[in-house]
């Protein structure tokens, strides 16, 4: 009973270790290739491999040790230099890498050895042990119980090996001279061809006394040593003097945190109480515990932390066999390998990190002779870097590749019919570039087409944001493209931002929280703006679409009218929230608190809810929903809107509606005229600062969101020139002393335009037609709204190439 | 674990009843984790109709479940304050809201049948059994279809 438990916890450990050691060989093997003469590194494979072989035949796996005693066979051969590290071997290495870990997953699901024939790569390698020069060193038959090799002494810095090849019978009937303790190789190449000599000691000679630091104690001692060592030697064989440490369940962790975060929700409990009591004890007492439990939870939580090294450690080796596969160079450069994150992100992340590094070596990075004729290096660089940033983890895969080609994006998501010819048209290089996280944008044919980028790249976005990261993607066509993860450094307990809606009270993630803006009663009604049927508010130039909480929380069919109906009732507060890029205002009834929760999920019943990341227990014991960023920016139409309206009156001529009347944006351009800009045509209002409008030739521009934009004034638009000169930065003289100017950003068919305004006053919906034989140059005619004459200014000429060019006759 | 149809062969098996709207329903014992007065719940904005909230089980959070609703029973006066029975789940624990507590019985195969066929299908398919007992009839639910959501 206890015995079958005891063998299980020893094919545990091995299991564990054997994959460990694994690992290290790939990152050994990888840097063998760069450094063929690196004994060091040869020995630590040898050390892996040999470890494995020992405990394989311990536990009776024996095709496992056959193997690995092929593996070992070869390696010995390169270690003692009597076969040089080549391409060739390096493969079969690799492969035989592979096959180990493929047999290991075989025990660790099934404790028993699979039946699949490995017999082609373990040909391969005795292949090429006998191959070489003339002299085969094959004095061990494979299958021979385990030999012995007593040549890693235990003292080596690294020695990790947990030697149950200790256990079996007497000195092997080959041992090797001691190579393990890092001599260089030459000198020891040449003293080491005696295979015979039963005796390990290092030969005094001076070639290898000298460099060899560690075996002072005899070979026997040392296997001994090597046992005794075997209990302690933790995992991190790779790192000298890598401190203590323990092997822990994980799961044995999770509960920690389980209970060290019931433990957060009890002291916030004990704390509210003491907040109500007197007694100067028990609030010290409560303080106490309030101290310790913090520093607890941080220690727990650091439990749970692991090196981000864990998971891109094996990207050289994909990259490696990728880029032999595709016929490319690549070279990888890691930074930051070290920076820890909670396992759970960690274990998130490795599928879209695997995701994006094979995308950039299969479609990103070019071949050798495409980048030459690129005036480029013919060895592509894909850089991995991972670091801290204002309380997050940003993950940053960059190549110097080919870059997302826009067009090719564009033609793509059109004929897919993820977007309408028109949107696409509208659209900039950076949303172009976006389209490649759309959930059906990825196809096996993309994968030829469009660079291959995208695929399941939506995929790679859902991940991430499931454990709520962003993703976002720089692409410079031609250059390069930079895709950057950011994930919050743990999930389990995070700051969060409480709200009252009604009675009830709501948690935000401090993480989407960017600001609080409060508005007094008397600002109320001016601050809030409508664009079209969406309330806005003007941040600092930027409009930012509000949704009022109670209205999304408001149960379905929810037939009463809108929130936003009563906004004039009082004071607003304006809680500020970004979700991946979009920004918007969420309008609260109360803010009340910031506080630690404790993120449990919620059940199926609420799957269809996308408005809660989760639920938490408040100080008092009761339950609050903790409010999810991106749920509620879906909720919230705010630009959508008008972009579908744009993209709908765009499909009908000129930007005229056809019928059912038309919607604009009513601005003052001066001398007391009115214009109205076609809502549909409207993208954004902003304000520039004055000294933002630069020169371009004979036109005003300012460089806005990676784009250049020519800003004109309206009022010269529709034949105002005269009191206006010719520059769109000449206005008359009250507003010629304003640092800002107003400018409404218009999209056409081609490109945008900036309108310059003196002011916006308001938006109108329903308007008719314009009235017959009143257009003018430069407008579509006059409408009346109001008892005043608004003239509806028509844009094609200047934003529509090609288009019209006098505008649209409108027929008596 | 909770599909009763297949454990059967004549031995008994004990059942927890409680009152719903007039109707004796019954969960084997086994499923029932704990019986609980009226807690606070938290409302969950657009949640389905059948949820009437969330509470605090010492730390767990745990979803409420209005039977009547899942039921489909006519909205007529139940009584406000509604007990929870705690079932264990494949998704862990869910409270059940009922009117009142009932016994422990001990039923047996011979008294049991299938559901009417006239039966409404939704609310059919909630029902494991139908045993006939000396006082009426005891209604065995199929905890994990109970607990589910409605699409």
């Amino acid at each position: 009973m206890s015995t079958s438990d005891e063998m299980e916890e020893v094919i545990v450990e091995f299991l564990a270790e054997s994959k460990e050691g694994l690992d290290r060989v790939d990152d050994d093997l990888l840097a063998l290739e760069k450094d063929p003469g690196n004994a060091a590194r040869l020995a630590s494979i040898f050390r892996a491999v040999h470890s494995i072989k020992g405990t394989a035949g311990f536990l009776a796996y024996e095709k496992l040790q056959a193997f690995a005693h092929v593996g070992e066979s070869l390696l010995s051969l390169l270690r003692d230099g009597e076969r040089a590290f080549d391409r060739e071997i390096a493969e079969a290495l690799f492969a035989a890498v592979d096959a180990l870990r493929e047999m290991l997953a075989q025990i660790e699901a099934k404790r028993e050895e699979s039946s699949k024939d490995y017999s082609q790569v373990m040909d391969r390698l005795a292949a090429l042990t006998v191959a070489s020069d003339g002299a085969p060193a094959e004095t061990e038959s494979p299958g021979a119980p385990p030999a012995m090799s007593p040549s890693r002494p235990g003292l080596t810095p690294s020695a990790a090996a947990p030697s149950l090849s200790a256990a079996p019978p007497a000195p092997g009937p080959a041992p090797r001279p001691a190579a393990a303790a890092p001599p260089p190789a030459p000198p020891l190449a040449a003293a080491s061809p005696s295979t015979a000599s039963p005796s390990a000691a290092p030969p005094p000679g001076p070639p290898l006394a000298a460099p060899a630091p560690a075996p002072a104690e005899p070979p026997d001692t040392a296997l001994e040593l090597e046992a005794a060592r075997a209990t302690d030697a933790g995992p991190r064989a790779g790192t000298p003097g890598g401190g203590e440490s323990v092997r822990v369940d994980v799961s044995l962790l999770d509960r920690l945190m389980n209970l060290v975060g019931e433990l957060v929700l009890a002291r916030n409990q004990v704390l509210q109480v003491g907040s109500m009591q007197q007694d100067q004890a028990f609030l010290a007492t409560s303080q106490r515990l309030n101290l310790i439990t913090s520093e607890l939870q941080e220690s727990v939580m650091r439990t749970r932390m692991q090196p981000i090294g864990n998971v891109l450690h094996k990207f050289p080796r994909l990259v490696r066999d990728l880029a032999g596969a595709c016929r490319k160079r690549v070279r990888v450069e890691m930074e930051g390998e070290k920076t820890e994150l909670d396992r759970t992100l960690l274990e998130a992340i490795r599928d879209p990190l695997t995701h994006i590094v094979r995308n950039s070596v299969d479609h990103g990075i070019e071949s050798p002779e495409a980048r030459q004729a690129a005036g480029k290096n013919p060895e592509g660089r894909l850089a991995i870097r991972a670091f801290h940033e204002g309380g997050q983890v940003t993950v940053e895969v960059a190549d110097d590749g080919g870059g997302i080609n826009g067009q090719r994006v564009k033609d793509k998501a059109v004929a897919r019919g993820l977007v309408t010819p028109e949107q696409a048209e509208r659209m900039t290089d950076s949303e172009l570039v976006s389209l490649i996280f759309l959930p059906g944008f990825s196809t096996a044919e993309s994968v030829s087409n469009i660079s291959g980028r995208g695929v399941g790249m939506d995929v790679v976005r859902t991940n991430v944001e499931k454990v709520g990261g962003t993703v976002d993607v720089q692409s410079v066509l031609g250059k390069g493209l930079t895709i950057r993860i950011r994930l919050p450094l743990t999930l389990a307990i995070i700051p969060a931002l409480v709200v009252g809606n009604g009675d009830e009270r709501y948690a935000i993630p401090q993480i989407s929280l960017m600001e609080i803006v409060r508005l007094e009663r008397d600002q109320v009604k001016r601050a809030i703006e409508m664009v079209h049927s969406t309330p806005v508010y003007r941040l600092r130039g930027n409009l930012l679409p509000l949704l009022f909480l109670r209205d999304a929380l408001a149960d379905e069919g929810g037939g009463g009218p809108p929130a936003h109906a009563a906004t004039d009732t009082g004071a607003l507060n304006i809680v500020v929230l970004s979700s991946e890029e979009r920004v918007f205002g969420l309008v609260v009834d109360r803010v009340m608190d910031t506080s630690e929760i404790v993120v449990k999920p919620l059940g199926k019943h609420f799957k269809a809810v996308s408005l809660f990341a989760g639920a938490t227990i408040m100080g008092d014991g009761s339950v609050s929903l903790i409010l999810d960023a991106a749920g509620l920016a879906n909720h919230l139409q705010g630009f959508a809107r008008v972009r579908e309206t744009a993209v709908a009156a765009a499909n009908t001529a000129g930007g005229l509606p056809a019928s059912g009347g038309m919607s604009l944006l009513v601005c003052d351009v001066g001398q007391g005229r009115r214009l109205g800009i076609p809502l549909a045509s409207v993208d954004r209002l902003e304000e520039f600062n004055r000294d933002r409008v630069e020169r371009l030739g004979d036109q005003a521009v300012v460089q806005y969101r990676g784009d250049i934009l020519r800003v004109m004034s309206l009022g010269e638009m529709v034949g105002m020139g005269a009191g206006f000169g010719g520059g769109g930065d000449e206005m008359d003289e009250a507003a010629a002393r304003k640092t800002t100017i107003q400018v409404v950003a218009c999209r056409g068919k081609s490109r945008r335009i900036g309108l310059q305004v003196q002011r916006i006053l308001d938006v109108v919906e329903g308007v008719g037609p314009p009235a017959a034989g009143t257009a003018r140059s430069g407008t579509l005619g006059s409408v009346v709204v109001g008892g005043r004459l608004i003239e509806v200014v028509d844009l094609s000429e200047w934003t529509d190439f090609g288009g019209a060019t006098a505008g649209l006759e409108v027929t008596p | 674990m909770s599909d009763v149809s297949q454990v059967g062969d004549g031995s008994t098996r004990s059942v927890c009843t409680f009152m719903v709207g007039g109707l004796c329903l019954g969960i084997e014992v086994s499923t029932m984790r704990e019986v609980l007065r009226a807690q606070t719940l938290t409302r969950v904005p657009r949640a389905p109709r059948e949820v009437r909230g969330l509470m605090n089980l010492r730390g767990q959070i745990v979803t409420a479940v209005d039977l009547a609703a899942r039921l489909r029973l006519p909205r007529g006066e139940r009584p406000a304050a509604a007990m929870n029975v705690i079932v264990q789940t494949q998704d862990g624990p869910v409270s059940l809201l009922v009117d009142e507590i009932g016994d422990v019985v001990e039923v047996g195969a011979p008294e049991a049948e299938p559901p009417p066929a006239n039966l409404m299908p939704e609310v059919r398919e909630l029902i494991s059994q139908v045993y006939k007992l000396r006082d009426g009839l005891l209604l065995l639910l199929n905890v994990e279809k109970t607990v589910m959501a409605e699409g």
